[in-house]
C-alpha cells in the first residue's frame, strides 16, 4: 500500500491534470442522471394513495400515456410530430458532457506528451472490495493505451451524440435515449480506464446493460425486445469466461490489477497450461463482447436499436472492447502462443465467415453489421498474432470509417423514413431494394460514404488501408521466427496455420470490397426505387447530422497518418506504435523475438497483393452487379440455393435455437420443474414422509378459516410473553 | 458516536429492547383490537384499521433507529461479541437469557430492522382484513427473528427459532392466496420436522455440557462449543453399508436438517415456492429477506463451527457443495420456466442461497465474506422484487407473467424500479449482487475450482430467466386492454423502495464498511473451522480405532 503510494507520487503525471481522470467517466454519468431524471419525471404519473381502492378513478389517465410510446424515426406510427418538452435542455446536456470529457482527455493526453510514459499512472479513488486476501481498488489507469481508447470513445462519442440530436429529434423517448447513451459512454470509459480486471469488468457489463437498453429502446416491438435480451444473454456467456479467467488469476497470482498481474504472470511460465487457460477464458469473454464465432449472433440482431446506437456501441466502441482487453492483457497472451493462435484463427474465420453473409443482405444496416463482425475478426487476427499496435490501429481507423458508414446509413434511413412518413407509405425504410439513386438527393452523404467504403476496402491513402495492411503484414511476418510459428495448434504447425489465417484475411478483404461496393451501388447508384411520390421528399439530413459525418469523413481519409509504415513516409512514421510502445512493446517483441525490420521487397509485395485484392473486389462488384435491374422489396422474388442460405445467415440462429435454447427450456420445464420438483421431490417428501404429519396438524389448518384469529393471536402473544417473562419473575 | 452510545449505556439495553419493543406493541394492538369490535372497510379511511398500521410502522421505525447504534458498536476489526446481556432464565434447566452480537449477527439484525418498516409500508393497503391480528403477528415474528440472530444460549436460540415459525404459519394461512392452507401446512411441516431433530441434538449437547454433579444442563454457546469439541465416543455403525457414522456427524446432521430446510437447499426446497406464491406480500418479503438467512446463519453460527470435523470431512463437505451447486443451476433452470412471477423469484432464491452455501463450505475468507454479502444483498434485492410484485398484484390481481406485457408505457416508474432491482439480482457490477457473488466465487475457486466454474454458469442463467420475465412483463406490445389503465406507483410505494435502491447501490459501489465490520467475525469463523477440522482430523483415526 505504502509502496504503491510512493510509486504514485514519484510518477511524472502525479499532481498533473491526470489526477482528475475520474471526471472523464463521471461527467457522462452526471449527464445520465440529469437526462434520466427528466425522462422519468416527464413520463411519470404518480399513482393514487390506495391502489386497492383505485381502478375506477384512474381510467382517465391512460390517454395521457399514449404519446410516450416507442416509434420515433423508426416506428410506423403517424402521430403528430411533437418535440419532447425537455428536448432543448437534453440536447445541450447530452452532447455537452461528452465534449467536456473529450476536452479533459485531450488535456491529459497533452500532459502525457512531455513526460516519461514507461509506467502507468494509477489513480486510486477508494478501496472497493477488500475481503480476505482480495483487494480491489476503485482505481483508474492512465497510460498510452487507455488514452488512445479514451480519445476515441469521447471523440467519436461526441460526434454521434450530436448526430443523435437530429436523428432522434421527434422521438417521444428523447431524454431516455440520451440518458442511456450517456450512461453507455460512462461505463465505456470505466472499461477503458479501469486499472484492474474487476473494474474493467464493471464497465464491461455496464456497456452490455446499456446495449441491452438501447437495442430494445423501442421496446413495444417484440423483435426489438428480443434482440436486446439476446444480446445481454449471449454477452453473459462471454462474461462467464471473463469471470473464470479472473478466478484463475486470483487463485494463482493473488492479485487482479494490471500492474500486479503483469508482474506475476511470467512466474507461471511460458506456454504453461495455466496462462493458456486464462487467455482462452478471457478470449471467450472477448468473443461474446466483440461478436466472434461462436457468439457473434447477437450483433446483427442488435441493429434493432436506433442507428446512432449501432454506430457508437455496435461498431465504434463497445464491440471493440474485446480487442482492447487482449491488448491490455498482452503480457499474458504473449506467454500463451497456443491461445494467441486460437484468437487469430477464430478472428480470421469470423472475418471470412461474416463477410460471406454480408454479400447477400438487403437491409443496409445488416450489411454493416456483418461487416463489423468481419472487421472485428481482423482486429483479433492482429492482436492474436501479437501485433497489438496493429490491432488497436485498426480499431481506431475502423471506429472512424464504420461510425461514418453507420451514421451515413442513418442519414439515408432518416431520409427514407421521412419520405415514407410524408406519403404514409409502410415500406421498409432500411431495405436497399427500396433505395437506389440516392446520390442525387443526398450528395454529401454519398461522397462521405464512398470515402468510408474505400477506407474499409483497403484502398491506399484511406485510413483502413494502413491498418489492414499492417495486420496482414504482421501475420505474414509471424510465419517464421516467432513464438507462434514454433508451437503447434491442434496438431497443425503454427507457421502453416498463420499462412491459412493470412489467406483467410485476404479472402475476407476481397469479399469486403465486393459487399461494400454492392451496398453503395444499390443505395446511391442506379435508378431510384422508393416510389414516385416519395422522391420529392428525399433530401439531405440537417447540418447537425451531416456535420459529424464530415468530421468522420476527414478522419477516415487521414486516420492512416496515425501509424504510417516506413515504406510510405508521408509524415511521422509509426507514431501510434511509438506511443503504445510502453504498454505492448515488450509483449510484441516477446512474440517476434526482438524488433524485426521486414525486407522492403516482401513488404511491397504484400501491400501490392492487398491493394490488388481490394481493387479486384470493387471491380468485380462494379462489373457484375446491375443496380438498375433491382426491383423494390415488395416485388422481389425469393432467393434460391446458396443465396438463400446466405440470406438466412447459414441458419445458425435456427441451429442455436434448436440445439441449445429449446432443449434447455424443454428440459427445465418437463424434466426439472414438473418431473423432479413436483413429481419426485414433492411426492416423496410430502406424500410419503409427511403423510402422517398433516393428519397430526390437520386440526390446525381446519380451524384457520373459522374466523377466530383474534383468539390465536391472543394465545400466541400470551405464550410468548409468558416464556420471555419467565426469567423476570424467577 | 461510540462515546455517546457508551454514555447512554447503549450496549447494556439495546438487544433486550429490540426484542421487547415489538412484543409490547403487539400487546397494545391486540388490546385495541379487542376493544374495537366494529368491522370497517380496512381502507385508509378506516380509523380503527389505521391504528395497528401506524403503531406497527412506528415500532419498526423505532427499532431501526435503536438498532443503528450497533453499526458503531461492532466497529471494523471487532472479532468478539458486543452488547452482551447474560441473565439466568430457567435455572433448573440451566437456560440463560444470553444475547450478544458480532459482525455477522449485527449486520443481519440491521438487515431485519431495515426491511421491516418497508414490509409494513408495502402491505399498507393490500391487507384489509383482520388488521390487528396481522400486525401483531408480524411484530412477534420480528422479535423471533431478531432473537435467533442475537441468541447466545442454545435453548434460547431454539425458542426463538420456533417463535417465528408460528406467526409465519398464520400469516400465510390467513392472508394468503387461494392455496394458502396447503402452502402454510407444507411450510410448517417441512420446518417443524427439521427443527425437531435439531431439538434432540440441542438437548444432547446441553446435557453433555452441563454440570455432571448437579445434573443441570448448560446451553451457553461457549460451554456448548467446549462440549462439542470433545469427540463423542459413540456413533452408529452401519456395517451393512460399510459406513461408520461418528456421533459428531449425527449431531451435525441433526442441525443440518433444521437449517438445510430453512435455507432451503436442494432437495428440501419445495416448500418455498408454494409458501412464497401463497403468502401475502409481507410474508414473501420476510421469508425471502430474512427467514431464509436464518438457515444459513445457523450454518455459520452453529452447525459448522460446532462440528468442524463432521462438516468439513471430505465426503460431507463435497456432498453439501454439490447440493449447493445443484441448487444454483437447478433453481435457475426451474425459475426460467415458471409462468408465475412470484414462483420465478422463489426459485431464484434457491439459486442465490445455493451460492451462500457454496461460499460457506468452500471455507475461504473471501468466500465466507461473499456468502454474508449474498445473504444481505439477496435480502435487499429479492425483498424488493417481492415488494414490486406485490404492488403490481394489488392493481391487477394477477401474478401470471403472461397477464402483463408492455406496461413500461403505462407505469414507467414501476418499470424503472423493477429493472434496477432485477439487474441487482442478476448481479450487475455496481450493484450488491455483483460484489457478493464475485466474492463467493473468487474465494470458492481456490478450494473447489470445478464446482465454482459450474456455479458460475448460474450467471448466464440468471440473466436468462430475469430478463425474459422482464421482457414479458414491462416490454413487448401492450396488448392487453385492461393493462392500459394500470396506475403507476404512488409516493408511499416509491418512497419505500428508494431506501432499498440506495442500499443496493451502496453495497455495490462501496461495500467496504460492511465488509470491514464482518471481517473479524468471518475470519475467526474460517480459522476456527480450519483449526478444528485439521486438528481433529488428525486425532480421528485414533478415536475411530
Amino acid at each position: 500500500m505504502l509502496l504503491q503510494e510512493a510509486t504514485r507520487l514519484s510518477h511524472p503525471l502525479s499532481g498533473s491534470i491526470a489526477e482528475w481522470v475520474w471526471l472523464i467517466p463521471l461527467l457522462p454519468f452526471i449527464g445520465f442522471l440529469i437526462n434520466g431524471w427528466l425522462s422519468i419525471t416527464s413520463a411519470a404519473h404518480v399513482g393514487p394513495k390506495d391502489p386497492s381502492a383505485a381502478g375506477h378513478d384512474a381510467a382517465g389517465h391512460a390517454d395521457d400515456h399514449g404519446h410516450d410510446s416507442g416509434g420515433g424515426a423508426h416506428g410506423d406510427d403517424h402521430h403528430a410530430v411533437v418535440r419532447h418538452r425537455y428536448a432543448g435542455i437534453v440536447s445541450v446536456v447530452g452532447p455537452a458532457v461528452l465534449l467536456l470529457s473529450f476536452g479533459l482527455a485531450v488535456a491529459i493526453f497533452m500532459a502525457m506528451l512531455g513526460v516519461s510514459r514507461e509506467a502507468p499512472f494509477v489513480r486510486t479513488l477508494f478501496s472497493w472490495i477488500p475481503a480476505g486476501d482480495l483487494h480491489v481498488d476503485a482505481a483508474l489507469q492512465v497510460d498510452p493505451l487507455s488514452m488512445v481508447m479514451t480519445l476515441v470513445v469521447t471523440g467519436v462519442g461526441t460526434l454521434i451524440h450530436l448526430f443523435s440530436v437530429g436523428y432522434m429529434q421527434d422521438d417521444p423517448g428523447y431524454p431516455r435515449y440520451f440518458a442511456y447513451l450517456n450512461l453507455f459512454v460512462s461505463f465505456m470509459l470505466v472499461l477503458v480506464l479501469g486499472a484492474s480486471y474487476p473494474v474493467l469488468f464493471v464497465g464491461w457489463e455496464g456497456v452490455g446493460l446499456c446495449s441491452y437498453l438501447l437495442i430494445g429502446f423501442w421496446f413495444t416491438d417484440k423483435a426489438n425486445a428480443d434482440a436486446g435480451k439476446k444480446a445481454f444473454i449471449v454477452n453473459r456467456i462471454g462474461d462467464f469466461g471473463f469471470l473464470i479467467a479472473m478466478f484463475l488469476m486470483f487463485a494463482n497470482f493473488g492479485v487482479l490489477d494490471f500492474v500486479g498481474v503483469s508482474a506475476a504472470a511470467p512466474g507461471a511460465g511460458f506456454n504453461s497450461a495455466l496462462v493458456t487457460t486464462i487467455c482462452l477464458f478471457l478470449f471467450l469473454g472477448c468473443a461474446g463482447k466483440s461478436a466472434q464465432i461462436p457468439l457473434y449472433v447477437w450483433l446483427p440482431d442488435a441493429m434493432a436499436g436506433p442507428t446512432p446506437v449501432s454506430a457508437l456501441i455496435h461498431a465504434a466502441t463497445m464491440v471493440t472492447a474485446g480487442v482492447y482487453l487482449i491488448a491490455r492483457s498482452a503480457f499474458l497472451f504473449s506467454l500463451a502462443p497456443v491461445a494467441q493462435l486460437t484468437v487469430a484463427f477464430v478472428g480470421g474465420l469470423t472475418a471470412l465467415f461474416a463477410a460471406t453473409i454480408g454479400l447477400k443482405q438487403w437491409d443496409i444496416k445488416k450489411v454493416l453489421a456483418y461487416s463489423t463482425v468481419s472487421q472485428l475478426g481482423y482486429m483479433f487476427v492482429g492482436v492474436g498474432v501479437g501485433a497489438y499496435t496493429a490491432g488497436i490501429f485498426h480499431l481506431v481507423t475502423h471506429a472512424f470509417f464504420k461510425a461514418l458508414l453507420f451514421l451515413g446509413s442513418g442519414s439515408v434511413i432518416f431520409a427514407m423514413h421521412r419520405a415514407y412518413h410524408a406519403t404514409h407509405n409502410h415500406d421498409d425504410a432500411q431495405d436497399m431494394r427500396n433505395m437506389g439513386g440516392l446520390r442525387r438527393y443526398m450528395p454529401v452523404t454519398f461522397i462521405l460514404m464512398w470515402i468510408a467504403t474505400l477506407a474499409i476496402a483497403g484502398i491506399p491513402v484511406f485510413a483502413g488501408f494502413f491498418s489492414k495492411d499492417e495486420i496482414l503484414g504482421a501475420v505474414f511476418a509471424r510465419t517464421h521466427e516467432s513464438t507462434l510459428s514454433e508451437v503447434s495448434w491442434l496438431g497443425i504447425p503454427g507457421g502453416s496455420l498463420l499462412y491459412l489465417i493470412y489467406a483467410m484475411g485476404l479472402a475476407a478483404a476481397l469479399l469486403t470490397a465486393i459487399y461494400m461496393t454492392r451496398m453503395m451501388l444499390y443505395t446511391f447508384h442506379g435508378p431510384n426505387r422508393s416510389g414516385e411520390k416519395e422522391q420529392s421528399h428525399l433530401a439531405e439530413a440537417p447540418w447537425i447530422m451531416t456535420g459529424p459525418l464530415v468530421v468522420l469523413g476527414v478522419l477516415s481519409l487521414f486516420g492512416g497518418w496515425l501509424n504510417l509504415p516506413a515504406l510510405l513516409p508521408l509524415g511521422p512514421v509509426g507514431a501510434l506504435e511509438h506511443w503504445l510502445e510502453p504498454v505492448v512493446g515488450s509483449a510484441t517483441n516477446a512474440v517476434t523475438r526482438g524488433p524485426h525490420e521486414p525486407a522492403h521487397s516482401t513488404e511491397l509485395a504484400l501491400i501490392g497483393a492487398a491493394v490488388a485484392i481490394a481493387a479486384l473486389g470493387i471491380i468485380i462488384a462494379l462489373v457484375r452487379l446491375k443496380p438498375d435491374r433491382l426491383v423494390p422489396k415488395a416485388q422481389a422474388p425469393e432467393e434460391q440455393g446458396f443465396e438463400r442460405v446466405l440470406l438466412h445467415k447459414y441458419y445458425v440462429d435456427e441451429l442455436y435455437d434448436r440445439v441449445i435454447v429449446r432443449p434447455t427450456v424443454w428440459i427445465s420445464r418437463n424434466v426439472l420443474a414438473t418431473g423432479v420438483d413436483e413429481g419426485i421431490i414433492d411426492k416423496l417428501l410430502v406424500t410419503w414422509v409427511g403423510a402422517g404429519i398433516p393428519r397430526l396438524f390437520g386440526w390446525f389448518g381446519s380451524r384457520l378459516q373459522s374466523g377466530q384469529v383474534g383468539t390465536y393471536a391472543w394465545v400466541l402473544l400470551i405464550g410468548v410473553i409468558a416464556v420471555l417473562g419467565a426469567f423476570t419473575f424467577r | 458516536m461510540l462515546a455517546f452510545l457508551t454514555s447512554i449505556g447503549y450496549e447494556s439495553w439495546v438487544l433486550p429492547t429490540l426484542l421487547a419493543l415489538p412484543v409490547a406493541a403487539a400487546l397494545v394492538i391486540v388490546l385495541h383490537g379487542s376493544a374495537s369490535k366494529g368491522e370497517g372497510t380496512g381502507g385508509l379511511d378506516d380509523a380503527a384499521a389505521m391504528f395497528p398500521r401506524r403503531i406497527t410502522l412506528f415500532t419498526f421505525l423505532l427499532e431501526f433507529v435503536v438498532s443503528i447504534g450497533l453499526w458503531w458498536v461492532v466497529a471494523p476489526g471487532e472479532t468478539g461479541f458486543r452488547a452482551v446481556v447474560d441473565l439466568p432464565w430457567i435455572r433448573t434447566w440451566g437456560i440463560r437469557f444470553a444475547l450478544g452480537v458480532d459482525g455477522i449477527s449485527a449486520m443481519l439484525v440491521l438487515l431485519t430492522t431495515f426491511i421491516m418498516p418497508l414490509v409494513v409500508l408495502g402491505g399498507w393497503t393490500s391487507v384489509r382484513t383482520k388488521l390487528h391480528a396481522y400486525h401483531a403477528l408480524m411484530l412477534i415474528l420480528t422479535s423471533g427473528m431478531l432473537g435467533v440472530f442475537m441468541a447466545r444460549d442454545l435453548f434460547l436460540f431454539y425458542v426463538m427459532w420456533e417463535v417465528m415459525l408460528v406467526p409465519m404459519y398464520f400469516i400465510i394461512g390467513i392472508w394468503g392466496g387461494a392455496r394458502r392452507l396447503y402452502a402454510a401446512l407444507k411450510f410448517f411441516i417441512f420446518t417443524m420436522v427439521g427443527s425437531l431433530l435439531m431439538l434432540v441434538a440441542i438437548l444432547y449437547l446441553g446435557i453433555k455440557a452441563g454440570d455432571p454433579a448437579t445434573g443441570i444442563p448448560n446451553f451457553a454457546f461457549d460451554q456448548i462449543f467446549a462440549a462439542a469439541a470433545q469427540t463423542p465416543q459413540g456413533g452408529i455403525n452401519l456395517s451393512w453399508f460399510g459406513i461408520f457414522l461418528p456421533g459428531s456427524t449425527l449431531l451435525f446432521l441433526a442441525f443440518f436438517s433444521a437449517f438445510a430446510v430453512k435455507v432451503p437447499m436442494f432437495p428440501f426446497h419445495t416448500w418455498l415456492p408454494d409458501a412464497h406464491v401463497e403468502a401475502p406480500t409481507a410474508g414473501s418479503v420476510i421469508l425471502a429477506s430474512i427467514m431464509l438467512k436464518l438457515g444459513t446463519y445457523g450454518f455459520i453460527r452453529l452447525a459448522i463451527p460446532l462440528f468442524p470435523t463432521a462438516a468439513m470431512s471430505p465426503g460431507m463437505r463435497t456432498g453439501i457443495i454439490i447440493l449447493a451447486v445443484i441448487g444454483v443451476i437447478y433453481g435457475s433452470l426451474v425459475a426460467m420456466v415458471q409462468p408465475d412471477f412470484k414462483k420465478l423469484v422463489a426459485y431464484s432464491s434457491v439459486a442465490h442461497l445455493g451460492m451462500v452455501m457454496l461460499g460457506l463450505f468452500a471455507l475461504t475468507r473471501e468466500s465466507v465474506q461473499g456468502a454474508m454479502m449474498v445473504m444481505i444483498g439477496h435480502g435487499l434485492s429479492t425483498g424488493a422484487l417481492f415488494l414490486l410484485i406485490g404492488m403490481i398484484y394489488e392493481r391487477k390481481h394477477s401474478r401470471e407473467i403472461a397477464a402483463y406485457g408492455g406496461i413500461a408505457k403505462v407505469v414507467p416508474v414501476f418499470a424503472t424500479l423493477l429493472t434496477i432491482v432485477a439487474l441487482s439480482s442478476i448481479g450487475l457490477p455496481g450493484t450488491n449482487g455483483f460484489v457478493s457473488e464475485f466474492l463467493v466465487m473468487v474465494g470458492s475457486f481456490k478450494t473447489y475450482p470445478y464446482m465454482t466454474t459450474i456455479s458460475a454458469l448460474g450467471v448466464i442463467l440468471a440473466a436468462a430467466y430475469l430478463l425474459w420475465a422482464l421482457q414479458r412483463i414491462i416490454y413487448n406490445p401492450l396488448d392487453k386492454r385492461d393493462n392500459e389503465h394500470l396506475t403507476d406507483l404512488n409516493w408511499r410505494e416509491i418512497g419505500l423502495l428508494v431506501p432499498v435502491l440506495f442500499a443496493i447501490l451502496w453495497l455495490g459501489l462501496y461495500p467496504k464498511p460492511v465488509l470491514a465490520r464482518m471481517e473479524g467475525a468471518t475470519t475467526s469463523f474460517v480459522r476456527r473451522v480450519e483449526a478444528g477440522a485439521s486438528q481433529r482430523a488428525a486425532s480421528l483415526p485414533r478415536g475411530a480405532r
